[in-house]
Parts: structure tokens; C-alpha cells; sequence
């Protein structure tokens, strides 16, 4: 793995704190991936039992967040980074709060699997499942990009959102139809939106993610840009 | 757009834009074009190109040796004084050129005031170190005396601490308070360059804290060079770095822009601390 761009500093020490930091973004990154396949498999299976391990390892998640958070602080504070490694701690304390939010979906969805457990109202996990799939590997690929250093896979990734968002509206559509038919479905129909909604809000904060890699490694602000202006901003 | 829509619209780019972000407008004060310097055979600097601008603080950063402190004192030609120094290229100070033949080095050191690394005061009263400049000028008015020196002792922030001792000898001030001093007697003849080499490096934090914020209350008033080891001290207090190595100028630009996202990779290694 190439990295470069942490090392290198006549201080072995800090080089080992950036590589402690990076490591321990990378295993918050893969339990919340973790957290978010088992949330849907508890969904579509009705596994109780996963559910609630879900709901518990989220106490990891936030207790990674708050160390990791701490170690930044005590860079800035320390050593007082300048160029990249500034921009990378800035990014770090950034992209940990990005994967606390989606560890905090994966954890609704588990709430959500408990809940709608026996219920007929759950959609086919077949859609469910494909949307899992597509937000997944978006966060696995900005996760990735992060241990490369690389941007990349940056505006491919980003421009899967569409897609998850096309996915979102079509299975609204849906839900929308099934309340219509029987007004008694509402409650349970919305359940089952919040974690279509959750799922979607995943693909939001993969594509935060690599926002901020941008930042990280270019020195570029390209939030709030759409999809062809990311595009030309990443590519230059 | 309704009235009522105007009215709730409100214009937020005076809140948003960074304070510390440089205003467009900027005068040169200093240009360098195409200098360089030998001693003897051995040439430390080449072709440097840059601009200094008006009444703002522009750092010198680089490791030992790599020329900053030599371009420094090209600025008010200090490097006539060694033997061995030959200089090519211009220095323009206000479109002039400081080494052209016709140019009175005296009168252009006291246009360019320059403080150093350690403190040098003169054995004499803290009043007569500062009214020094003036006098061999041939200013001996009393009023005129006790006007600068005062003036000169609270721009240097250094009035209310000094100003019941104004007869005690200069020698007697703590470091920091020689290098105020120093920085008052600089001042006292209204320059419009000064020249800072290493200005804080023998002082405690507290004392360079207190030399710092005077740099920012100077710029006000003068154009200001400093050379520095201290890196975060030039991203503290300068508006524009230029980084130097081995006696060329790699990269210069806004000390915000050089210190988050430098271009060259050489800056890059060089303020994050990296070997090359």
C-alpha cells in the first residue's frame, strides 16, 4: 500500500501517529461496513438477535470516533501540522463523523428490523437488497480511495448516487401506492421508508466522503458542486 | 424578487469572506529582478525574481545556508560591506534601483531599517539610544526629541514600560525588551522598509509573542521582511513566504495558501517536515 504520503518525516514517531490514525479510520470504516450488512440481513431475514448485535457495536463505532478524534486534537495541538498533513487531520475528523452517521443508520435499520419483524409490510428484499448492494460499495470505494490516497474513483463513485437516488424515489413510489390502497398500512409503511430513507442517506455520506478526500489530497473545496463540476475540479 | 423576499435576503459575503484573506489591491514596494549573488566563487543566490508588497509582512523560511538571511541584506545593501560579495540583477525599492551608482547608501539605510538576530543596543541611556538616529542627522531640538522617542517607544510597545526609566542605561533591559528597543531606534527615523533577521530567535515565547504582535501593529505603517527559522512564527505573522533553498527561490506565495497547499513538493517537504 502506498504510503508515501504519511511518511517520511525526520519524526519516526509522528509518521507512526498519521499511520495510527489512518489505521484506525480504515477498522472504523470496515465495522460500520460490517454493520450495515448485517443490519439488512436482520431486515430481510428477521434475525432478532443480529439486529441487536448491530444496535451494540454501534458503542464501538462512537467509542473509535471519540479516540480518534482526540489523537487529531492532540496532533494539531502538538505538533502543529502544516500542507498535507494539516489537511489530512482536518479530513480525518471530518470523515470519522461521515462513518458515525452511517453507523448510526445501519443501527435504525436494525431498530427498524426489530420493529417490522413478522410484519408483511416489508417490501421485497430483493429491492431492499439491491439498494444495500449499490450505497455498500460506494462506501466501500470511498473508504478505499482513503487508504489509497487517491482520487481517482472519486467522481465515479459520487455519480452512483444518481442511481441510489433513482432507486429511492422509485421504491417511494411504491410505498406511497400501498398507503393509498389501505390507509391501515401508514405506520408500517413508513417504517419500512425510514430504512429505504436510511440506506439512501448511506450513498449521501459515501459521497461526503470523498468530498472530503478531495480536500485531502488536492487542497480543493468541491463540496456543493454538481456531479460534472466535481468531475472537472477532480480531473485537473 | 418581492419586498418582503429582499428584506429576509440578507447579504452574508461580508460574514463569509475570511478575515484573513488579502486584499487584491496590493502596491509593490520591493521588486527583485534577476539577482544574483557571489562570495568569491561560490554563488548563493540565483536569479531571484519577486515582488515584496506595500505595508505588508513578506517571511523568508528555508534551512541554514539556503540564502535568506544573504537576500535579506541585499535589501539595504549590507552585503557592500563584505569584500568578497558580487551582486548582479537589480533590487527596485519604489521602482528605483537600490544599486544603482547614483544611489546615496546611507540615505537608502534609512529608508531600509534593519533589526537583527541579537539585540545590540548601545551602551548608552534608553532616551539616547532611540534619539540616536536623529542626532547624527543633526537633529538636536529638544521638543522634536522627546516627541519621536516617545512616539518611536509606543510603537515599539515599549512606552509604558520604559517610560519612567528613559535614563537608565539600555543595557540593563531584559533581551526582550533590547530587541523593542532595537525596533524603536529602527523606527524612530521613519523608514519604510524594515528588515527583520531572526528578530525573535533569542527570546523567550512570552517576549516573541509580544515582538510579534508589534510586527502586526508595524505593518500598519511599514513594509516588513522578516527571515525566520520558526515556521509557525512566519505562518503567524506574515501575509505573503517565500520559501529558499540552496539559494533559489522555490516557491513564494500568500502565507495562507503556502502553509495548507503548497505546489512544489520541495515546500511541501520542507514545512511538514519531511526529508526530501
Amino acid at each position: 500500500m502506498d504510503n508515501t504520503k504519511i511518511g517520511h518525516h525526520i519524526s519516526e514517531r509522528f509518521n507512526n501517529e498519521l499511520e495510527d490514525i489512518r489505521n484506525k479510520v480504515l477498522i472504523m470504516g470496515g465495522l460500520v461496513e460490517r454493520q450495515i450488512e448485517l443490519a439488512i440481513e436482520a431486515y430481510t431475514t428477521g434475525n432478532i438477535e443480529l439486529a441487536e448485535l448491530v444496535i451494540k457495536q454501534d458503542n464501538d463505532v462512537d467509542a473509535l470516533e471519540s479516540a480518534i478524534d482526540h489523537e487529531c486534537t492532540q496532533i494539531l495541538a502538538l505538533r502543529q501540522p502544516t500542507a498535507f498533513d494539516l489537511r489530512l487531520l482536518i479530513t480525518v475528523i471530518k470523515i470519522i463523523h461521515e462513518i458515525e452517521r452511517v453507523g448510526d443508520k445501519a443501527e435504525k435499520i436494525a431498530e427498524l428490523a426489530i420493529k417490522l419483524n413478522d410484519s408483511d409490510s416489508r417490501i421485497s428484499p430483493y429491492e431492499l437488497e439491491h439498494m444495500a448492494v449499490l450505497v455498500k460499495g460506494m462506501l466501500h470505494d470511498s473508504l478505499d480511495a482513503f487508504a489509497r490516497m487517491s482520487v481517482d474513483t472519486v467522481a465515479t463513485i459520487t455519480a452512483l448516487d444518481i442511481n441510489v437516488d433513482r432507486e429511492y424515489d422509485s421504491i417511494l413510489r411504491q410505498l406511497i401506492t400501498k398507503m393509498m390502497e389501505d390507509p391501515r398500512n401508514i405506520t408500517r409503511t413508513l417504517d419500512v421508508l425510514w430504512t429505504v430513507r436510511a440506506l439512501e442517506r448511506i450513498g449521501d455520506h459515501a459521497c461526503y466522503i470523498c468530498e472530503h478526500l478531495v480536500f485531502m489530497i488536492k487542497g480543493e473545496d468541491v463540496r456543493h458542486l454538481t456531479q460534472e463540476e466535481l468531475e472537472k475540479r477532480v480531473n485537473i | 424578487m418581492s419586498e418582503q423576499i429582499r428584506t429576509h435576503a440578507i447579504d452574508m459575503s461580508s460574514v463569509i469572506r475570511n478575515k484573513g484573506t488579502q486584499d487584491e489591491s496590493n502596491e509593490t514596494c520591493l521588486k527583485v529582478e534577476n539577482l544574483n549573488l557571489f562570495y568569491g566563487e561560490k554563488q548563493a543566490l540565483h536569479g531571484i525574481n519577486m515582488e515584496m508588497p506595500k505595508k505588508k509582512v513578506t517571511a523568508f523560511i528555508g534551512p541554514s545556508g539556503c540564502g535568506k538571511s544573504t537576500l535579506l541584506r541585499c535589501i539595504n545593501r549590507m552585503n557592500d560591506l563584505v569584500d568578497s560579495a558580487r551582486i548582479e540583477g537589480k533590487i527596485l525599492l519604489d521602482g528605483e534601483n537600490i544599486y544603482d551608482k547614483s544611489v546615496n547608501v546611507a540615505a537608502l539605510r534609512r529608508r531600509v531599517g534593519m533589526v537583527f538576530q541579537k539585540p545590540n543596543p548601545f551602551p548608552k541611556s534608553i532616551f539616547e539610544n532611540v534619539a540616536y538616529g536623529l542626532r547624527i542627522q543633526g537633529i538636536n531640538d529638544k521638543q522634536v526629541l522627546e516627541e519621536t522617542v516617545e512616539n518611536s517607544l509606543r510603537g515599539a510597545a515599549l512606552w509604558d514600560e520604559m517610560k519612567d526609566r528613559l535614563n537608565d542605561n539600555a543595557l540593563g533591559m531584559s533581551g526582550g525588551q533590547q530587541q523593542r528597543l532595537v525596533i524603536a531606534r529602527a523606527i524612530a527615523i521613519e523608514p519604510e522598509v524594515l528588515l527583520l533577521d531572526e528578530p525573535a530567535s533569542a527570546l523567550d515565547p512570552i517576549s516573541t509573542l509580544k515582538i510579534e504582535e508589534l510586527i502586526n501593529e508595524l505593518k500598519e505603517k511599514y513594509t516588513i521582511v522578516i527571515v525566520t527559522h520558526n515556521m509557525q512564527q512566519a505562518a503567524r505573522v506574515s501575509d505573503y513566504t517565500a520559501f529558499m533553498y540552496m539559494g533559489d527561490l522555490i516557491e513564494m506565495g500568500t502565507t495562507s495558501e503556502l502553509f495548507t497547499n503548497p505546489v512544489k513538493k520541495q515546500t511541501e517537504d520542507y514545512i511538514t517536515g519531511r526529508y526530501g
